[in-house]
């Protein structure tokens, strides 16, 4: 008690003057600074924390739904999730790679070499097309730069059925194949914007505001019929088994709107499988691959002939003795015909009698009938990849009667199915379309209408009497030729005996409904004439095709009678 | 007097104290992303410590004086005990698990150096001769370079401090003085080169933290958009974005007064610095009065400590210092640190009370 009593007077005023005026500057001082940073800095930090704390995403359209005609789902896009993350973020995750590698199931340097990147790369897609809860579970994981992002994958219920035509997308949702393609603005929609506010690990907290809005994909209705497609497809693919052929296409049109009802190609491929998808398979071949129509072309021959009167369907020519010989080069029939009326030239199919006919007229004539009813030019079909074959106009009297019987041009199956339309509408040629349309076309005339129903008359009798008896359909007129094309080789010239089998035609006849071609490609079975191996099958597709349409029955008795007693009834029905 | 003599209770200071722990409870809920549970227990640590400062303030200054070295002693032992049997937790070695809960030894130090310093000096009239000064420097050393090992180079620093203020009241001569800082200077780069890697890059981006956005400088960028994008009167309370979007690291510890900014923006920081200014003010006016010298160098140096304690903190979350781990004073989610402040202020609240009895 003494020490204190003795220490009581000094006690140093100014030291604690000299402290409390240190203290008061030290408070003036972080008063600067709260004025500094709060008021002269604060707009410029202000937009510091939003680059921090707000970003603007990307939102993802939805792609358009595809139906057929009766609104059957043939594409529809399902929500899923990509795991994505920022790798500057990644880098420092540290062990909770490791979690995250296992909760992706990929390997885990797969996730480094990915957050190895350049430095200043801000995204990287960890994992794709994740279902939705999956991608919850990884977003819980709590690792930080990981974040999700929504997007769509495609689903094709029809799958194989339709596989050519709707095509497919890539991982982006871009269309790659088929209408997918084809009409991709029209699907895609716009994306959108959003602000939305993410926490210190990347997480979306909330959306802010919507920056732009997202405009969907439209939904595209295709001509389609899927019930006809499922027809078409079960017949083409029998006929190509029974006939060990390499492939077979077919289309059917509605004849009056020009609507693809049903387009079929074998081998096919499922479009909800990427691995099922080869260079081989996954071509739509009734429109990209070109071939030379052979004795189908004979018709539009033939109906040039009587439009400019040369002819009547009662004109005899003489075919005998099945060898004749034109600038030198030789032309055949399968065997000597003999006189033949002109209707026969073409119910048998006679090569020597569509030439000796087009040598009475000029090749140029010849090449603006073809040309009028649509060779050399694409359909317009919007599909991708489609091709308008090769027409030109030759002088030379070989190449004019080589033309004349269908060789020395190259067509798409889906040009000579609006072809053969022309004579199912009485000479107009209608607009080939891939989209439903609700009103019948116009079109436009290509042949004087006496001269279209001369020729559909003969026409029926090559089904009723000539080659393509086995394309008869019970208790329906049924207008059709067969052709049998020798395939031409990679070098030049023509295979001595790998064809191709044909026939296009339509039904019924009083009234047409429906045009179809079918071609049924190196055949190996033994048969290889077009009214062997393709007939059978256009028979039973249009036989379904009719039933499924409630066609009402325009056949008299004895069109199935004569075919009964020829024996060439081979339908199913 | 405000208060009554019976108690030992000085209003002012009491209100003050009360003022700011009910604002530091207000503040966790929001840091803390609205928990209960971390409010609830900050609530018993606040009345467990008003106990233990109403409890101090009735101990007679001399009996505190008389008590300082078996504290400061105590306090040494612990913290060696620290180093041996601590719970580490994140990357140092701070805490003692007694059980129910954990304990920061070293914030005890904080009462103790300044308490043992003080007795040293008394025990001779002042001013201190050269081996006082020595004693007293060894007295700070030793806890310091206890702290410093774990590591906890903010508190070391704070016991530094705290030491050196009371040498300073209790009148150093100048010339040694001028050869303690001296030896500081000639100490200096040693130090340095003694550092952390971490703690050096702390320091340097303090000048530039934007030089290093997602590293070093991470803390006190996050902090700054806090506060400076608060404006002049906050984003109200819970409505923190920085803190609630968990970009300001720390929030309810030590980066508690960058929540406390960002919602109560410029209006708010004024009135907590005034707050803070009014508690030092009141504790030195209480010193200035106090006759008995024990009395006056404690309550001095430890309402200096105190302003020191909430300068830093506010400097490094403002982006003034750089970042050391110091609590903000009565306001930050902790125990042991409120614990001691609170028995500071009961000790000083003991002896202003009864400064009329030596005369």
């Amino acid at each position: 008690m003494s020490q204190l009593l003795q220490n009581r007077q000094k006690f140093y005023p100014r030291r604690h003057w000299f402290c409390f005026a240190v203290m008061l500057l030290g408070f003036m001082g972080l008063f600067a600074r709260a004025f500094q940073v709060q008021v002269l800095e604060s707009s410029q930090l202000r937009s510091e924390g939003e680059i921090r704390q707000i970003r603007t995403l990307p939102v993802k359209p939805v792609r358009g739904v595809i139906t057929d005609r009766q609104g059957e789902i043939l594409a529809v896009s399902t929500p899923l999730d990509a795991i994505t993350a920022d790798p500057r973020e990644l880098r420092k995750a540290g062990p909770d790679l490791e979690r995250l590698a296992a909760a992706l199931k990929i390997p885990l340097n797969q996730i480094n070499s990915k957050i190895d990147l350049p430095a200043n790369k801000k995204f990287v897609y960890l994992r794709r097309h994740l279902p939705p809860d999956k991608a919850q579970q990884i977003q819980q994981l709590g690792i930080r730069g990981v974040t999700t992002q929504r997007e769509y994958g495609r689903y094709y219920p029809a799958g194989t059925l339709v596989g050519h035509i709707v095509g497919f997308t890539d991982i982006d949702d871009h269309g790659q194949e088929g209408v997918e393609r084809s009409f991709d603005n029209h699907l895609s929609g716009v994306e959108g914007q959003k602000r939305v506010l993410i926490d210190a690990r990347h997480r979306v907290v909330e959306d802010i505001e919507s920056v732009r809005s997202v405009h969907h994909g439209r939904k595209l209705n295709l001509s389609l019929d899927l019930r006809i497609q499922a027809a078409m497809r079960r017949h083409i693919r029998k006929a190509v088994l029974q006939n060990q052929a390499a492939g077979g296409s077919a289309v059917m049109l509605n004849c009056r709107t020009g609507e693809v009802l049903a387009m079929v190609n074998f081998p096919d491929f499922n479009p909800n499988d990427r691995a099922d998808i080869t260079a081989g398979n996954f071509k739509n071949r009734a429109v990209t691959d070109v071939f030379e129509p052979g004795s189908t072309i004979k018709p539009f021959t033939l109906s040039l002939a009587l439009a400019k009167g040369v002819f009547t369907p009662d004109s005899r020519i003489m075919t005998g003795p099945g060898v004749h010989y034109v600038g030198g080069r030789r032309i055949q029939d399968v065997r000597d015909y003999g006189d033949l009326s002109f209707s026969e030239v073409l119910i048998k199919s006679s090569n020597i009698g569509a030439a000796k006919v087009a040598l009475e007229m000029a090749p140029k004539e010849l090449y603006d009938t073809l040309s009028a009813v649509g060779f050399g030019h694409t359909t317009g079909i919007e599909l991708p990849g489609e091709q308008s074959g090769l027409l030109v106009n030759r002088e030379r009297p070989v190449d004019h009667a080589w033309l004349s019987f269908g060789y020395g041009l190259s067509a798409t199956l889906v040009q000579l199915a609006r072809a053969y339309g022309v004579f199912a509408t009485e000479g107009m040629l209608v607009p080939v379309t891939i989209r439903r349309e609700t009103k019948t076309q116009a079109g436009i005339r290509v042949l004087p209408a006496d001269v279209a129903r001369q020729i559909t008359l003969m026409l029926e009798r090559v089904v009723s009497e000539g080659t393509a008896t086995r394309a008869v359909v019970p208790h329906y007129r049924v207008a059709g030729k067969t052709g049998t094309v020798h395939k031409i080789k990679p070098g030049g010239g023509y295979e001595k005996d790998r064809y191709r089998s044909l026939i296009a035609g339509f039904a019924p006849v009083s009234d047409p409904r429906f045009v179809l071609v079918v071609m049924i490609d190196d055949p190996k079975g033994g048969k290889h004439f077009g009214g062997e191996v393709a007939a059978p099958a256009f028979g039973n597709i249009m036989a379904d095709a009719l039933r499924l349409h409630r066609v009402a029955p325009d056949a008299p008795e004895s069109t199935l009678e004569i075919a009964a007693r020829r024996g060439g009834l081979a339908t199913d029905a | 007097m405000y208060s009554g003599r019976k108690m030992h209770v000085d209003g002012p200071l009491l209100m003050g104290v009360l003022a700011l722990c009910v604002l530091g409870l207000v503040l966790i809920f929001s840091a803390s992303g609205e928990n209960w549970n971390l409010m609830w227990r900050q609530g018993i640590r606040l009345l467990l410590s008003l106990g233990v400062m109403l409890a101090a303030a009735q101990i007679p200054p001399e009996v505190v004086r008389r008590l300082s070295p078996h504290i400061f002693i105590g306090g040494l032992l612990i913290l060696g005990l620290v180093l041996v049997a601590g719970y580490v937790g994140k990357g140092a070695q701070r805490w003692l698990d007694l059980g129910l809960f954990r304990f920061q030894p070293s914030e005890l130090m904080k009462l103790g150096v300044p308490m043992a310093v003080a007795w040293l000096l008394t025990r001779r009239a002042i001013p201190p001769r050269f081996l006082d000064v020595l004693g007293a420097i060894l007295i700070i050393a030793l806890p310091a370079l206890l702290v410093v090992v774990q590591p906890d180079l903010g508190t070391a620093i704070m016991l530094v401090v705290s030491g050196l203020l009371v040498l300073f009241l209790g009148g150093i001569r100048w010339q040694h003085l001028l050869m303690l800082i001296g030896a500081a200077v000639a100490a200096a780069p040693y130090l340095w080169a003694q550092l952390h890697n971490y703690q050096q890059q702390r320091i340097l981006t303090m000048f530039d933290p934007w030089s290093d956005p997602l590293g070093s400088g991470y803390h006190a960028i996050q902090s700054m958009i806090a506060i400076g994008s608060a404006g002049l009167a906050g984003k109200g309370w819970l409505a923190g974005s920085q803190s609630h979007l968990e970009f300001i690291p720390e929030r309810s510890t030590d980066f508690i007064f960058a929540v406390f900014a960002e919602e109560f923006g410029l209006v708010g920081v004024v009135a907590l610095v005034t707050l803070y200014v009014f508690l030092v003010g009141r504790c030195l006016v209480m010193a200035y009065h106090v006759r008995e010298v024990f009395s006056r160098l404690l309550i001095g140096g430890l309402a200096l400590t105190f302003f020191f304690y909430f300068f830093v903190n506010a400097a490094m979350v403002a982006g003034m210092l750089p970042v050391v781990g110091v609590p903000l004073p009565l306001v930050s989610y902790g125990g042991t640190s409120m614990l001691t402040l609170m028995a500071a202020f009961g000790i000083m609240m003991g002896a202003y009370t009864r400064r009329g009895l030596m005369t």
